[in-house]
């Protein structure tokens, strides 16, 4: 849990004579303010500094969807361990105003210290829950830098205080910062690092005490801090897309904006189209061409893209859509996160219309789905949609380097020509098609025709009862066989622990993983059996599923949507109905936010104190 | 694939085949309506094939949905049925991700103009690089009968029973102010005429696009009579000193009313999307000569260590 914990004695601080330094193991640092306020910043440096310090690291914000302004938080976990969520509470607050104050000093933990910029904010400094730093953030940044900027520069002042608060490594910090405005005016960089020193070197109280990180273990290799759609677009990069098509929505975009800028350089093309259907179907031209490629959206951009799912789906090919979840249904909550496009993802679509759904549950994880989503797609040649969320998309975390000498592909086209008569849509046994992309000389002479009506082994159009059944049955066939070949998930035990003992068993998917990991942890301190498994591939659901289940007296599916007519979540339902075992119960939430790791335990002992009665 | 070269296609690539036929060309029977305008579209594509002997591997037909939209599967190269009116973005990613390729799009008015009037004027303003043959009957066949974008004031159909009420589409309006690069329009009841735009279209360097009247005889008989010479009426092609390059003057010529003009009403060469995206990407390879895919993107992850 997110508790400053206490790991060693109190030490004499070498700095300050008056002041004590205690070692502590992680920290969550909320940094409350206005969303122009560069508070990102500040947390984006923490994260880049904890990476390159081999600790952890994960960031949570919220970013109002207001063009300009309004309240914004970041939120950053450091740690010297591994840190599997953003932290429920906070250990240290950073108050830019009343409002920010006012509505966040319920989040930091009791004992919590809150800095604030004492030109904004009056604290109740009666309620001796808390520690109070008072600081004039404004004033004194101002006074720092002076000129014109006003109080433009404050973030950097401020993560100066934090950077002697918890005895950062400045050395790192000021090196973050000269690249982060390297190529900008030199009075900017000048600027900024003298904001850093002057918050660093501000006398702050004799009373406070400062911390220190225990130094983190040596990692292999060097890390890499990056949210999640970066680490996505990274990965469609390293799994040789060379093509894309999209139309801006939050939080999708960035996705976006990063291949229409890298692209070019792997002589690849991204196209902003002028609708969500238009970049759907450019997509499947550029497919059909021979290149696997990929769209994307959020929320309404997804409704829009499911006739042309259905035509990939129908003509068997290779696609990939990515879904950053929001909040719905129709323009909904573009800034918040939910799982509640599992159905769309799955379902999305007229007809029987079997495709590939997969979710990304971590940062890191979102590069490597991203290249299994584009190789699942043109192996069994079927559209795949990829599930992330608002809180991954703008997630920072740290992670090993991939190594790129091991997952870098080329699938560029090969145009070989076709010696004997193929047919695109026989009743091959593994229920895929063969197509050969336009380019590709068929010797025989005969051409053909990729269709989005019901079509007999050439692709051509057919009325046909018989082969109707019987290409419905093929589409399906080729996902049965994708559920054969998928591995079981691992069981993850508490503290990375076995599981021999465990009765009951949490299931999750997507961006949920570290707080249903954390839930597990607590749950065995509390003296529970606890496990959970997390879910990478949802549709198909992999094969001995009830295997795992059979071992557990208990199963709750963990997610982030609502409970829906009749009790059960997206995916609860799913497995509810798929094995029809009724000790499968779902756990909701849809407030907006992620999961507290405090909420999916309650849920948890709510049940358990809900059946001991019974 | 790169989106690096934009040559338009050299026969002398061509695998070594056989010089190719209406025959080799000829795949499904139509199932047109006996009658149909489109059986003239069918057989002058095929000419125009036949004339110009482009690779047969290199030949890709699009449509989206309607009658009309049926060609692919009755030629015999490398084709796709796409959905109802988004055949031209899906020949957008062919025709940038494969520049090797000429692409062509079949469809209708319901597809161009209604469902799909959209993406027509996008292709044309991106000017992609690709020949569009829009098949206008001025009626929805396919579904047997309603009011479709181009069905003129008071046509009686069966969405409209008393007669269409809502103001027509004009195609060559429409195609001229979207910022198509070339625009031509022809009829199927003059299959020279029409081979010859046809043709041009396929020389320009861009988004050429035709409107070509094609009469449906079962839910529509007679709706071009006006502009068939032998049936009274008056195919009154654009005079020869009509400067093509002239967007008002084309604009005049596509205000008349019908039956209205018939030829190329306009042609400039402005950069292809083609073009444009070869060159971002020109610009974006100058900084890193000689580098694997692996080298670039690995300096990229250097950047977020």
């Amino acid at each position: 849990m997110s508790t400053i914990s206490e790991v060693s004695t109190l030490t004499k601080s070498s700095n300050k004579s008056t002041s004590k330094t205690r070692t502590i193991k992680d920290a969550v640092i909320r940094l409350a303010g206005n969303s122009q306020d560069g508070i990102q910043a500040i947390g984006a440096f923490l994260a880049r500094l904890a990476g390159r310090s081999a600790q952890d690291v994960m960031t949570y914000m919220t970013i109002p969807a207001t063009i300009s302004g309004g309240p914004s938080i970041f939120q950053v976990h450091i740690g010297s361990g591994d840190i599997l969520s953003a932290g429920d509470e906070a250990d240290f607050l950073v108050a830019f105003y009343q409002h920010s104050y006012e509505n966040h000093i319920t989040s930091l933990r009791e004992g919590g210290i809150l800095l604030y910029d004492t030109d904004h904010v009056k604290p109740n400094l009666e309620d001796k829950r808390f520690h109070y730093i008072g600081v004039p953030i404004s004033g004194a940044t101002v006074e720092a830098i002076g000129g014109t900027g006003r109080d433009k520069g404050k973030n950097i002042f401020t993560l100066g205080l934090i950077a002697q608060i918890f005895s950062l490594d400045t050395e790192k910090l000021e090196k973050l910062i000269a690249e982060r405005f390297r190529g900008k005016d030199e009075s900017i960089v000048k600027n900024a690092l003298m904001a850093f020193h002057t918050g660093y070197g501000y006398h702050v109280g004799d009373v406070l005490e400062t911390f220190k990180f225990i130094p983190a273990k040596e990692r292999l290799g060097h890390q890499v801090t990056m949210d999640g759609n970066q680490a996505l677009a990274y990965g469609l990069l390293a799994a040789g897309v060379r093509f894309g098509a999209g139309y801006p929505i939050t939080p999708w975009s960035s996705i976006m904006e990063i291949l229409r800028s890298e692209l070019p350089k792997y002589g690849g093309t991204f196209v902003q189209t002028e609708d969500e259907i238009a970049a759907v179907s450019l997509v499947c031209g550029a497919s059909y061409a021979g290149n696997v490629a990929v769209t994307g959206s959020s929320g309404p951009g997804i409704s829009l893209k499911t006739e042309a799912l259905g035509w990939a789906v129908m003509a068997e090919i290779p696609i990939v859509i990515i879904d950053v979840q929001r909040g719905g249904p129709s323009t909904g909550m573009p800034t918040n996160v939910e799982q509640s496009d599992l159905n769309i993802a799955i379902f999305g679509g007229h007809g029987e219309c079997p495709r590939v759904v997969m979710a990304a549950s971590s940062v890191e994880d979102c590069f490597y789905s991203a290249i299994e989503a584009v190789n699942t797609a043109r192996k069994y040649s079927v559209p795949v949609v990829m599930l992330t969320d608002q809180s991954l998309a703008t997630r920072i975390e740290a992670f090993t380097m991939p190594d790129l000498s091991k997952c870098m592909q080329d699938i560029s086209p090969k145009f070989e020509p076709v010696e004997e008569n193929m047919l695109p849509y026989d009743d091959y046994e593994d229920g895929i098609a063969r197509h050969a992309p336009p380019g590709t000389r068929f010797l025989p002479g005969t051409y053909p025709t990729v269709s989005g009506l019901e079509h007999d082994s050439a692709g051509h159009p057919t009325g046909s009862p018989k082969i109707h059944q019987a290409m419905v049955a093929k589409r399906r066939r080729k996902l049965q066989k994708l559920a054969e070949a998928l591995p079981l998930p691992k069981i993850y035990g508490p503290h990375g622990s076995g599981v021999e003992q465990a009765n009951i068993l949490l299931v999750g998917w997507g961006s949920t993983e570290g707080a249903i990991r954390e839930a597990v942890d607590a749950l065995g301190d509390a003296g529970e059996a606890p496990a959970s498994i997390h879910l990478r591939f949802l549709n198909p659901l992999p094969n001995g599923l009830e295997k795992i289940f059979a071992k557990f007296a208990r199963v709750f599916v963990v997610e982030l949507n609502d409970e829906g007519l009749y009790g059960n979540g997206q995916l609860c339902t799913i497995l509810r109905a798929r094995y029809c075992d009724p000790k499968i119960r779902s756990i909701t939430k849809i407030d907006g936010l992620t999961f507290k790791v405090r909420e999916i335990i309650e849920a948890v002992q709510n049940y358990l104190k809900g059946s001991s009665k019974s | 694939m790169s989106a690096i070269e934009t040559k338009p296609v050299d026969p002398s690539t061509s695998s070594g085949q056989e010089k190719y036929t209406k025959k080799d060309l000829t795949a499904d029977h139509p199932t047109w309506c006996p009658g149909c305008g489109d059986f003239a579209v069918l057989a002058m594509y095929f000419k125009l094939l036949e004339e110009r002997q482009i690779p047969h591997e290199k030949i890709v037909g699009i449509a989206g949905i309607g009658c009309s939209s049926r060609f692919p599967y009755y030629v015999n190269s490398h084709g796709a049925h796409f959905i109802h009116g988004r055949a031209l973005p899906f020949a957008t990613g062919i025709s940038i991700s494969r520049p090797d390729l000429h692409v062509f799009v079949f469809g209708g008015d319901g597809d161009a103009f209604s469902i799909g009037g959209n993406h027509v004027d996008h292709a044309a303003r991106k000017n992609v690089k690709m020949t569009y043959v829009i098949m206008d009957n001025f009626v929805y066949a396919l579904t047997k009968k309603q009011t479709s974008p181009t069905s003129p004031l008071g046509f009686r159909s069966k969405t409209d029973p008393t007669g269409a009420v809502d103001c027509p589409i004009n195609p060559m309006v429409k195609l001229l102010a979207g910022g198509a690069t070339f625009v031509a329009r022809t009829s199927a009841k003059n299959p020279k005429h029409m081979l010859d735009m046809m043709s041009q279209a396929m020389n320009h360097n861009g988004f050429s696009v035709i409107e070509c009247l094609s009469e449906c005889v079962e839910f529509y008989e007679g709706a071009f009579d006006k502009a068939d010479p032998r049936k009274g009426g008056e195919f009154k092609e654009i005079p020869a000193d009509h400067d093509v390059t002239h967007l008002e003057s084309a604009m005049k010529y596509a205000y008349a009313p019908f039956p209205g003009w018939f030829g190329l009403f306009y042609k400039v060469n402005r950069p292809t999307k083609n073009e444009l995206e070869a060159e971002i990407n020109k610009k974006a390879q100058e900084k890193i000569v000689g580098q694997s895919p692996t080298q670039i993107l690995q300096a990229m992850l250097d950047k977020l260590k």
